[in-house]
């Protein structure tokens, strides 16, 4: 389950926002982006409030937010950089850029986000964005034909600004 | 209705000519990512430039959806002296405008070069990337503004919807798209005049239209460029089956990968609301329809049409039994029609150009175009669109301009995850629905991307398999546990640490995937294995019997070495080795720890000497 962390979260964004979605069953999958898309990710103290206010078992909203890849039940880092390895990205060496990445980032196996909550990183399926192969998306923005080298001068470009 | 649309269409036009010449600049995903924003930003701060002489002559800059030669980015199109400029970089649009709205003289440097002939190409037609395609689905993308309904009213937009609301039954209207031959776009090639007539005899007094923009396929984008580039013909296409098999409410499902569309359809619903093409009354008539935007969350099972329902009622995105299908009982059980996004985009230009037009696209069986997304090792990637039938050879060689970097052309893999290869002697088949199911493979979404010698087919089918494993929802035994696996089987094939039983237990358990999983997630996921193992098994036993990768790809199977004669020990590479394998004294050579190194490769193209081999 998620990481509790110090910080207390303010629950009542929550409740506004399954208000918002008239407290109906089939928007869960849009009330949990909105969740998310306030804190970042979905603790489960909200996950839990959710259900309270719909009325629904706790197992059921869990269930549909461990479903979808989208949600993610762990803080993630303030720049979310999504590797893509669909096909097209995968032929033309994603691999390759993934692995300097990590090295970059110092990431262990397993380990999505940096020690410093800066960089979350994660692969993804396809983008869309097969002619410009390979690309990596940090925070909505696109990177096209990125090789090891050119992400490297990316991630140093962004350390430096936070720095 | 159709004189409202009339009257409406020539406003649109009147004011559309009043802002001078038209300078079309791509903002689909693929040139936002090389600047096109800020090509345009540039374009719009000249307009408001002071410099502009009163002989000058206005112009307005119109960010349009995708043109689909992705490759080329940023895309910048003005139809005046009709060139296409490539490649252009903010940098480049004062010299545009100075020169070629300003001056009427084309910029040379900027236009697209024909790698045979080295000739400067002004047309977008004659550029062989457009020259042989058909652009019918996609006539709009790239031409228009999305965002505005004026725009689409320019080029006939909603003229089809006011015909058959003032001239047409429900039945004429599903009779013509029956008539027309088209088929499902999205994968499994159903024939949509029926699935439109079975939805219309459901009796029931509530009745939905679900657009599936879920476009998951790896290498596949299509829908999103149609969404991007063209959202008032979708919208169109699905008020008219709405009309057709009496719904009065529909949903359009699009993953959340894709904001830019989701951004654009939201405009256009909302403008199409506004102005009376949907909503109440549409046009003035009875008919009512509405259109809500669902997002997906990432789940590529979420393609398939029950466990797209399951998602839009806010459940976890899992596939229900069939019967009862959708047409009877779908969305919150009411009957449900659900069409792709290609498919509904079709609609409004059948009903426009009748049964017979779509009909002298494609072939007997397989009636009208069908786009591609042309990637992976092909000099022109980008998305087209052909007749249905056209051959691979045509779309790899002509369109796609043969494969990069004058490499040999090796498979590709069409229709996704769940398609299968093609390989030389497939070059000549005609790419239809019935052609590519005898081959072992199918059109799926329409992704096509194409690979080159130094691509390992066993990886690749490793890679599909750890898709299909990672999305397989986990409802039905087969699936979940077959395509695990399969999966084991191809990492231990790909390690160099499996025997020929295994290849035996691989078959044996992709026939059982095949025919026994629920939906068709689990039925076509073992078709990579099977259309590889088909046409490439000397490359499994290669990997199994010999330990040898023939592509040089996987890279348990290598091993990398410094050749001590070529080494000048300069210690670059040590430098650059991301685990510490290489150790040694300046200007002697260097040796690599065999039991630390990770293959990566790194050394073997920092080396200065090309002393580092891969063998």
């Amino acid at each position: 389950m998620s990481t509790q962390t110090n910080e207390s979260l303010d629950l009542s964004k929550v409740d506004s926002i399954v208000k918002d979605y008239g407290y109906k069953r089939q928007n869960l999958i849009a009330i949990l982006q909105k969740v998310q898309e306030n804190f970042r990710y979905l603790p489960e103290d909200a996950l839990t409030r959710i259900a309270v206010q719909m009325k629904l078992s706790p197992a059921t909203v869990y269930g549909v937010a461990t479903f979808y890849s989208q949600f993610s039940l762990d803080p993630k880092g303030k720049y979310e950089m999504k590797i893509c390895d669909g096909t097209a990205c995968h032929v033309r060496g994603s691999i390759p850029v993934l692995n300097a990445i990590k090295s970059h980032l110092k990431l262990e196996d397993g380990q999505k986000t940096t020690a410093d909550k800066m960089f979350t990183i994660e692969t993804v399926s396809c983008l869309g964005a097969c002619g410009l192969a390979p690309v990596v998306v940090i925070n909505d923005k696109v990177y096209p034909q990125m090789t090891p080298d050119a992400i490297g001068v990316v991630l140093d470009t962004l350390m430096k600004e936070e720095a | 209705m159709l004189d409202i649309v009339e009257q409406e269409r020539k406003k649109a036009e009147r004011r559309l000519a009043s802002t001078g010449i038209r300078v079309l600049v791509c903002a689909g995903t693929g040139c936002v990512a090389n600047g096109s924003l800020e090509v345009i930003k540039k374009f719009e701060e000249f307009g408001l430039n002071v410099e502009k002489l009163p002989e000058h002559k206005d112009f307005t800059t119109v960010k349009t959806g995708c043109h689909g030669f992705c490759e080329k980015g940023v895309l910048v199109v003005i139809p005046d002296l009709d060139v296409t400029y490539v490649k252009v970089k903010k940098e480049d649009v004062e010299e545009i405008v100075r020169k070629h709205i300003y001056g009427g003289e084309v910029v040379e440097r900027l236009l697209y070069v024909d790698p045979k002939t080295n000739k400067h190409i002004f047309r977008n037609e004659d550029i062989e990337f457009y020259s042989k395609q058909t652009r019918t689905s996609l006539c709009n993308c790239g031409n228009i503004n999305p965002e505005e309904l004026d725009e689409a009213l320019c080029v006939g937009g909603y003229e089809a919807l006011a015909r058959v609301l003032e001239e047409q039954t429900p039945e004429e209207v599903i009779k013509t798209i029956t008539d027309s031959g088209l088929r499902g776009r999205g994968g499994g090639g159903f024939p949509t005049g029926r699935k439109w007539q079975f939805t219309a005899m459901a009796q029931n007094d509530k009745k939905y239209v679900v657009c599936n923009g879920d476009e998951g396929d790896p290498g596949a984008f299509m829908d999103r460029s149609i969404m991007e580039g063209d959202p008032h013909k979708l919208i169109e296409g699905m008020a008219i089956a709405a009309y057709a098999i009496g719904a009065d409410e529909g949903y359009i499902y699009v993953r959340a990968e894709y904001p830019m569309a989701i951004k654009r359809l939201r405009i256009a619903i909302k403008e199409a609301e506004e102005r009376g093409y949907l909503g109440e009354n549409i046009l003035g008539s009875n008919m009512n329809f509405t259109i809500h935007i669902k997002e997906g969350a990432g789940a590529f099972v979420c393609g398939e049409e029950t466990a797209l329902l399951a998602s839009i009622e806010g459940e976890r995105g899992m596939p229900r039994p069939k019967p009862p299908f959708p047409a009877n009982k779908g969305l919150f059980g009411k009957p449900t029609l659900i069409n792709n996004v290609e498919t509904f985009a079709n609609v409004p230009l059948i009903i426009k150009n009748g049964a017979q037009w779509f009909r002298s696209f494609g072939t007997e069986k397989s009636a009208g175009t069908k786009t591609f997304a042309l990637t992976g090792e092909v000099n022109n990637t980008g998305l087209i669109e052909v007749p249905m039938g056209t051959t691979l050879r045509e779309i790899i060689f002509e369109i796609g301009g043969g494969i990069r970097n004058g490499k040999k052309f090796k498979a590709a893999q069409i229709g996704g995850p769940s398609g299968g290869c093609l390989t030389e002697e497939h070059l000549d088949l005609p790419m239809d629905y019935d052609s590519l199911i005898q081959a072992g493979a199918m059109v799926g979404s329409g992704g096509l991307v194409v690979m080159n010698e130094d691509t390992c087919i066993v990886e690749v089918a490793r890679f599909f398999m750890h898709f299909t494993q990672v999305e397989s929802c986990g409802k039905c035994v087969p699936c979940r546990e077959g395509t695990k696996n399969m999966l084991a089987i191809l990492e231990k094939i790909v390690r160099g640490k499996a025997t020929m039983e295994d290849l035996d237990l691989l078959e044996e358990l992709a026939h059982a995937v095949k025919d026994g999983s629920l939906c068709g997630l689990g039925k076509t996921a073992p078709n990579p294995v099977l259309s590889t193992l088909k046409y490439f098994r000397d490359e499994y036993i290669a990997h199994i019997r010999d330990k040898k990768c023939p592509a040089g790809v996987c890279s348990a199977l290598k091993t990398i070495q410094i050749q001590e004669d070529l080494c000048k020990g300069c210690s670059k590479c040590a430098r650059q080795c991301p685990v510490g394998a290489i150790s040694g004294q300046i200007k002697s050579p260097y040796k690599i720890d065999q039991s630390k190194c990770i293959k990566c490769g790194v050394c073997v193209d920092t080396c200065p000497f090309k002393a580092i081999k891969e063998v």
